[in-house]
């Protein structure tokens, strides 16, 4: 009964966590302020002092004897801009790393709370496997977020984790109790935790898509202002983007896939029954399959991959959420 | 609107006519080609989308038989595209070939180019590798050749492939290459798929699934004509069954009975003796869900339970005319279970009686009638209206045994004229207006259970397996290239340049520097530490 207590407390350990994720969002926000304000500073000196920045591009080892090096061509892009400013911006972006540790550490105590409350893994229903989704994307950012490209995707990414764990805390809610026969597996902790982690990793690939969409479109228009402009280069994001897909897709492939019909066939004597659960993980499988496919081979780069890296990640959502609310299947105890 | 160049017939951009085995190789190449296996992957994507959401045949026949009763016009329309067994419709199986074969026709060639690659020397040093993307060059005072020996020494401890000594080109550089594990993986992934693709469909050809509900006490041998359902690959054989036999002692179910859960299930657990051929040792076994019980590579799963009131029919002096317990279906979550009594009477001793009604586990009566509130057994009652007349089981026409057929019946009325109801608790016995008794003599539980064979599970396992092995492989290796050459520069000593080419989409070029300077650093080290060198 004690453990009850702890699971239903679990609850409020996540909403507080919610607020610190609020702080951490701020706190990167207002980063990409004074970065874009630095930039702007710096363009501005530019236009005026353009032989400044002709030595900067000149490409390292083009020449024979001294650039050879290549190491210091990563010249301090915000040199020249205010010390005042670029200090600034630097302390509130460590400030939103720190927040954004505090409130993973919270949020991480809030899915153990959960956890232990129920003696299970912490991914029986929806409520639980939003909040360890969330628990994942967020241990992603906190990776990123050690470089300025990384705490510019975690503005965005950071609102989604705050969407996903308002919904989670009040819609998706379920109280704390033993699953279904159906679930008590060691299936459960391998399968649903592999899915978890591959819907953190996708998801956060999905914002950076997304971001790269927009980078590109505000270098195109040679915006140097606003939103756009602030945001990292359109090829690093798109680099990023691939990345994190790559680790996802096997994660996809072995967990959801593999050990979901591992798990069908000791569950239900089957191991591909075409269930709406099933062909939705196989439908995202072959939508990132076809995006690893246009990325490597067919040599799509920029937002013509970020489009389908997006279609891929809406089946991913659809599998997650839509299968669980409009259809009616086995997997339609997911508990809603 | 005709320009001058349009007037001009396009006869030299249209191929010549081709013929039959020109057609073929073209179909061959365009198949093969990426942006149709791309173009297949999202056909496949997009036409598994209806068979999510239109009610499937193979998996929900029930569904399928609702949305037909509803949706007439619309129905008949999705028989013609086979959109109630999409995946097993033609269009969705010439979708799938279409990818089976632009695999395999893309498999069969690279795997070709990769032999060749893997066995190919590395490609000599450019000749200037300052151009490349990743570059270092230091000055050291050993000799060109010293520097060369110890350059193969450590790209081959980095595991890099060398260009053989010796050959043309090699006399001031040193090339290698690593990374062909990349393509390798890609070539066992691709091929993965292929085998679990065949896993599935021929292993599907020799699989069996069959489903017989069996009541606590009883039991059913592996035989086809002993099955509620049955269903098997076009290349099953029946004699294939293991000829086993198996009696479910008792089946149980307990339920979460407070907090929030309350009511669901907690453990449905079934204790069974199976006897594995005619004439052996009868053995004794538990079934859980999640636990199926495994005969000779023949599963036995758990699928539905429910329950089974046991009714005792007298007539008026007493004669047993039927008893024991009879199977009823749950309507709802709390086992509210509806169901019939079919007791035939011989014509001697009077008419047919048939009994319709609802088994309660827990039965508690609202306002909305009686219904049963939780799903265990607590409080059991049947509540039942009955019939007499012709059962209508001797004409030869199959019956469904849940249902009554009352064409040729009537119900029973009260001496008051209203129909004869009654409600029982365990135990209880009542009179029909005629004379006839029923006793409730309580319940057993019954179990739904699958009995099926998946064929080529192994295969498939091992190919899936495989297959992510060798798509790691396909994602995390880097393919690239590297060269040293040494030369003696204008002061004298050992100009030594090292550079790297990645030959991999979407790594990065920092990782490639890194690596460039690892090796120089290693090559440095190996030249007897920092001694004399001066990097420029
Ligand atoms: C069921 C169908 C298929 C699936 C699920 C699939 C999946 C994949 C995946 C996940 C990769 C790894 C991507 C990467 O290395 O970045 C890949 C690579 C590749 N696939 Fe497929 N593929 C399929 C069919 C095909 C077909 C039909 C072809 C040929 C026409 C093909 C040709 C290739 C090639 C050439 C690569 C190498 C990419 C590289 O350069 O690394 N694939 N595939």
């Amino acid at each position: 009964m004690d453990l009850d207590a702890v699971a239903e407390w679990s609850r409020y350990v996540v909403s507080l966590s919610v607020f610190v994720y609020l702080g951490a969002w701020l706190a990167f926000c207002a980063e990409a302020g004074l970065r874009s304000r630095i930039r702007r500073l710096l363009e501005a000196t530019a236009a005026v002092d353009t032989p400044a920045t002709e030595l900067v591009g000149v490409s390292a080892g083009a020449g024979s004897g001294s650039a050879g090096g290549g190491v210091s061509d990563d010249a301090d892009p915000a040199a020249g801009a205010p010390e005042s400013l670029l200090e600034r911006a630097e302390r509130t972006g460590r400030n939103g790393r720190s927040l954004l540790v505090l409130a993973t550490v919270v949020l991480a105590a809030g899915v153990t709370m959960r956890g232990i409350g129920t003696s299970r893994a912490p991914w029986g229903n929806m409520y639980e496997f939003s909040i360890t989704g969330a628990l994942v994307a967020s241990l992603v950012f906190l990776v990123l977020a050690r470089t300025v490209v990384g705490r510019a995707v975690a503005v965005w990414a950071v609102l989604l984790i705050f969407v996903t764990l308002g919904l989670a805390v009040t819609l998706l809610y379920v109280p704390p109790g033993p699953l279904v026969p159906a679930l008590r597996s060691y299936w459960l902790v391998v399968h649903v935790g592999a899915a978890v982690v591959a819907f953190g990793l996708f998801t956060v690939s999905a914002v950076v898509s997304g971001l790269q969409i927009v980078s590109e479109r505000a270098a195109a228009q040679g915006r140097t202002t606003g939103f756009g402009a602030a945001l990292p280069e359109s090829s690093t994001l798109d680099r990023l983007s691939y990345r994190l897909t790559a680790v996802a897709f096997p994660i996809w492939t072995f967990g959801p896939l593999i050990l979901g019909a591992v798990w069908a066939e000791v569950s239900w004597g089957r191991y591909w029954g075409w269930d709406p659960k099933e062909v939705w993980a196989l439908i995202t499988w072959l939508a990132y399959a076809a995006y690893l496919h246009a990325r490597a081979t067919a040599g799509w780069k920029g937002s013509k991959a970020s489009i389908v890296s997006l279609v891929g990640y809406a089946t991913v959502l659809f599998s997650y959420f839509g299968v669980n609310i409009f259809f009616n299947g086995l997997h339609s105890y997911g508990g809603l | 609107m005709t320009t001058q160049t349009d007037q001009r017939p396009p006869v030299d951009k249209r191929p010549p006519p081709l013929s039959g085995l020109e057609l073929a190789r073209w179909v061959w190449r365009q198949l093969t080609s990426m942006r149709v296996a791309l173009i297949l992957l999202f056909l496949l994507a997009v036409a598994a989308i209806p068979g999510s959401v239109i009610p499937q045949t193979d998996v929900n026949p029930l569904q399928v038989r609702d949305f037909r009763a509803r949706n007439p016009t619309l129905s008949e329309w999705y028989d013609r595209l086979g959109m109630f067994d999409v995946f097993s419709a033609p269009w969705f199986a010439a979708i799938y070939l279409a990818l089976m074969v632009s695999l395999i026709g893309c498999i069969l060639p690279r795997s070709w180019q990769h032999w060749k690659a893997i066995r190919a020397q590395p490609p000599k040093a450019p000749r200037r590798l300052s151009r490349m993307p990743a570059y270092r060059q230091v000055e050291v005072d050993a000799a060109p050749d010293e520097v060369l020996a110890v350059a193969r020494a450590e790209l081959r401890s980095r595991r890099y492939r060398l260009r053989r000594a010796g050959t043309e080109g090699e006399a001031d550089s040193v090339a290698g290459e690593v990374g062909h594990l990349r393509e390798t993986g890609n070539l066992i992934f691709h091929l993965s798929v292929v085998v679990v693709l065949l896993a599935v469909a021929l292993g599907g050809l020799f699989s069996y699934r069959a489903t017989v509900l069996v009541t606590e006490g009883s039991g059913f041998s592996n035989q086809v004509i002993q099955f509620d359902s049955f269903s098997a690959g076009a290349l099953f054989d029946t004699t294939d069954l293991p000829p086993f036999s198996m009696d479910v002692e008792s089946f149980q179910m307990e339920f979460v009975d407070s907090g929030a859960q309350l009511g669901q299930a907690d453990n449905y657990e079934a204790s069974v003796t199976v006897v594995p051929e005619p004439g052996a040792e009868p053995e004794s076994h538990t079934i859980r869900v999640n636990e199926p019980l495994d005969i000779d590579g023949t599963s036995v799963h758990i699928l539905n339970p429910g329950y089974a009131p046991a009714f005792t029919i007298r007539s008026p002096d007493q004669t047993v005319l039927a008893e024991g317990p009879v199977p009823f279906l749950p309507e709802d979550g709390n086992f509210t279970s509806s169901g019939v009594v079919k007791v035939e009477v011989p014509p001697e001793l009077g008419e047919d009686i048939g009994l319709q009604g609802y088994f309660l586990p827990t039965a508690e009566v609202d306002q909305n009638g009686p219904r049963s509130v939780f799903p265990g057994a607590r409080n059991p009652a049947v509540y039942l209206t009955a019939y007499h007349g012709d059962l209508g089981l001797d004409d030869g026409q199959p019956q469904s045994v849940y249902r009554l057929d009352t064409s040729a019946m009537e119900q029973y009325v009260r001496a008051d004229g209203e129909p004869f109801r009654a409600e029982l608790t365990v135990g209880e016995t009542i009179q029909l207006p005629d004379g006839n008794y029923i006793t409730f003599d309580g319940y057993v539980t019954w179990v739904n259970l699958q009995i099926g064979r998946n064929s080529g599970r192994e295969i498939a396992l091992i190919g899936a397996v495989t297959a992510v092995i060798g798509l790691m492989g396909s994602l995390y290796v880097r393919r690239r290239r590297a060269w040293v050459r040494a030369s003696v520069g204008a002061e004298g000593r050992t100009v030594v340049e090292v550079a790297g080419l990645h030959r991999t989409e979407g790594s990065g070029a920092d990782r490639l520097t890194d690596e460039i300077g690892a090796v120089t650093d290693g090559l440095l080290l190996r030249l007897n530490g920092a001694e004399g060198e001066r990097e420029s």
